[in-house]
């Protein structure tokens, strides 16, 4: 298991491997330009054309192939808008444009989600703090156990459930999840605040129910029901999609977890060696991984989450090289595996585990300062 | 679709590229919807794209104003090193598409036009002069002005043939060039040469357009007339601070706060130490919830090194340290 495996390394591995990695950085914001802004003014155009086609053929969706083909059109759409367009977009990946239209402070995601709730929780919390139990609120969603460090409770065992209805419903779990009703119950947040996201969340939710579920329905006249089913279909469809990606990002049963104790005091180079142990990457066609918002490359996405998604492919070799080289694991695997190994990991951990002999060992102090360079 | 229809923002296609000196180029530019006309003397935002970068710069307005359709002009001198001015003298062919802000500036023709007009400028000066003496001169009623422009050279003098054929057509016009390194040149042109170039010169509306060393002497000589209202004053101000890189005043626009940075302390920290509410996240550059515009000057990003940053670029005040003066809207 991987809890050992950073053990063979000393401070100043970390450093080095962190230094390695910061040059991987350098180098592609030295030759960001023109053809990224080409890619991803691209992408765009055709996640327009792909909506606007889908929602033209729903209009006429009376027709079983319309039906199929605006549904289809509309599911491909809404995958791109969130995930290689949207979720990229709001990390600032294309930020440096300048473009005011493409902008992480102006984008405004088909999700029922607002974007400023969304940068919060998955910009802010997640990617600081990622994996640390207590920390990454990502790490389960406050709802699921995926490491020994979360303490056990019977309603786990439901949990292979719930996930399973989460995924349909996937962009609703993440709306009322960025609300943090935990962190009122705690105290941690003031009931006002809670109350003010209240109301931008609706805001934002109705402006997408209306549409996808009263306009588009009533401009399509007799083929409303079909339209509203169809624009229904898109949307489970995305939410299942990115309920996969996302789980298969993080959950597979190598990445690792950490605890506050560990990353106390954390250097540069020990949060990258984090963001590398604690994410996985999925192995898959060029167009795949453009479906996937990149997050097919996860690790490289969570070791540069502000770097254009569309150069995640070509620096990926390199930190696998990286990981050979300090011999770390690199976690990666067709979808169909990480997929078993992420439901296998839910399922193991319905059940009380306790910490393996291995686990204990190396949670007992910070595993990358224990080590110093002789 | 074409571009030029855009609700969403004002764009303008260049029409054509016209060579004026060496280093200086007029660009014929067809505005998109919502261009609402300008005012003669005013300045336009111009927006461009250089590998993949937007960046926006401020060119007066050369083309006769009042025209509401058809076609503005703005006329750039290359600076040495300028990355968008080259861009856009040497490297812009027709068709390229520009964004653009709407004109603005107070330096501009009054309404009604003053009866006796004196115009002092240097370089470029020039440029939004210019786009007063064409309105004046489309309407064919040029009033008694008297333009003084200094340049290195003749061949230095943008629009100088325009220039003089327009002293030729109108008698009340009275061009005067100076060359600061012509055969025979005395040099730099003094203001205090004002009462010999142009002895009523007190009587007149002024307008003043040049280097800052230039404009500083005109204020100063204006308003030791006791006259300094009767004088506009027209500065391009340099896109970036003179610097070091060793940090620098800095000013938190909206609240007013000003505080010395070192050039190694996030702009984050010294906001919160000076009492501005600075939005914050994740302290490390990650997150992009630390983000405010950048009014003036450059910041250095304390993960690179790098020293970047333009007028309205959102910086990451976080990982971002002062590199010289600079301005934050916070």
């Amino acid at each position: 298991m991987p809890s050992n495996v950073t053990e063979h390394l000393t401070e100043a591995d970390v450093e080095a491997l962190g230094a390695e990695l910061d040059r991987i950085r350098e180098e592609v914001l030295a030759n960001r330009g023109e053809s990224d802004a080409r890619y991803i003014r691209r992408v765009i155009a055709v996640q327009r054309g792909l909506e606007a086609g889908g929602r033209a053929m729903l209009l006429v969706s009376l027709l079983p192939p319309a039906w199929v083909t605006g549904t289809a059109l509309l599911s491909v759409a809404k995958i791109l808008e969130n995930m290689e367009i949207g979720h990229n977009v709001l990390h600032g990946q294309w930020d440096w444009m300048r473009d005011p239209k493409i902008h992480s402070t102006t984008w405004e995601f088909d999700l029922v989600t607002p974007a400023a709730a969304w940068k919060r929780t998955h910009n802010e919390i997640h990617h600081t703090w990622t994996n640390v139990v207590g920390k990454d609120r990502d790490l389960g969603y406050t709802i699921l156990r995926v490491s020994e460090d979360q303490p056990w409770h019977p309603l786990y065992l439901a949990q292979p459930l719930y996930n399973a209805l989460l995924a349909p419903v996937f962009e609703w779990g993440i709306a009322l999840y960025d609300l943090e009703f935990d962190a009122v119950v705690r105290g941690e947040k003031s009931t006002g605040e809670f109350l003010r996201e209240v109301r931008g969340l609706l805001a934002k939710a109705t402006r997408q129910v209306t549409k996808d579920y009263l306009l588009f329905p009533l401009l399509s006249g007799p083929s409303a029901l079909p339209c509203l089913l169809g624009n229904l279909t898109a949307n489970v469809t995305r939410n299942v999609w990115a309920h996969t990606i996302i789980f298969c990002g993080h959950f597979p049963e190598a990445a690792q977890t950490f605890t506050e104790e560990e990353i106390a005091d954390e250097t540069r180079g020990a949060w990258y060696l984090r963001q590398l142990l604690g994410s996985a990457n999925i192995e898959g066609s060029r167009l795949f991984h453009i479906m996937t918002g990149n997050l097919s490359h996860q690790i490289e996405h969570h070791l540069f989450p502000d770097l254009p998604s569309n150069r995640y492919a070509e620096i990926a070799p390199r930190v696998r090289d990286l990981c050979a080289k300090y011999r770390l694991p690199y976690i990666t695997g067709p979808l169909t595996r990480q997929y078993a190994s992420m439901w296998k990991r839910l399922l193991r951990h319905a059940l009380p585990t306790r910490p393996s002999e291995h686990a204990t060992a190396s949670k007992s102090a910070n595993p990358w300062r224990r080590r110093t360079a002789a | 679709m074409n571009p030029l229809w855009s609700v969403r923002e004002l764009r303008g296609r260049v029409e054509a590229v016209r060579r004026e000196t060496a280093d200086a180029a007029t660009l014929v530019i067809r505005p998109g919807w919502g261009w609402t006309g300008h005012l003669p003397g005013q300045y336009v935002r111009v927006g461009v794209e250089i590998g993949g970068v937007l960046h926006w710069r401020t060119y007066s307005l050369t083309s006769p104003a009042g025209r509401q359709a058809g076609h503005i002009s703005i006329t750039v001198k290359a600076i040495p090193g300028g990355r968008v001015s080259r861009h856009l003298v040497y490297r812009t062919t027709p068709g390229t598409l520009l964004r653009l802000g709407v004109a603005q500036g107070e330096f501009v023709l009054t309404d009604p036009v003053p009866p006796r007009l004196l115009f002092w400028t240097a370089g470029s000066g020039i440029t939004p002069v210019m786009g007063m003496l064409r309105t004046l001169a489309a309407r064919g009623a040029m009033p008694d002005v008297v333009l003084v422009h200094s340049a290195p050279t003749p061949q230095d003098v943008i629009f100088g043939a325009e220039l003089r054929d327009l002293a030729r057509r109108f008698a009340t016009l009275r061009l005067y060039e100076h060359y600061t390194r012509a055969p025979g040149s005395r040099g730099r042109l003094s203001v205090a040469r004002v009462p010999e170039l142009c002895p009523d010169w007190r009587e007149r509306a002024a307008w003043a357009c040049g280097p800052a060393g230039m404009l500083d002497e005109v204020e100063r000589h204006w308003a030791g007339a006791g006259i300094a209202d009767r004088l506009r004053v027209e500065r391009f101000r340099p896109a970036v601070a003179a610097t070091d890189g060793g940090g620098g005043r800095v000013r938190f626009t909206k609240t007013g706060r000003e505080v010395d940075a070192d050039g190694a302390t996030p702009l984050l920290i010294l906001g919160e130490n000076a009492g501005v509410a600075m939005p914050s996240g994740c302290r490390m550059g990650i997150c992009f919830g630390c983000v405010a515009p950048l009014r003036y000057g450059q910041v250095r990003d304390l993960r690179t090194g790098q020293v970047h940053g333009e007028e309205g670029d959102l910086v990451q005040t976080c990982v971002s340290a002062a590199a010289g003066p600079v301005e934050i809207e916070l």
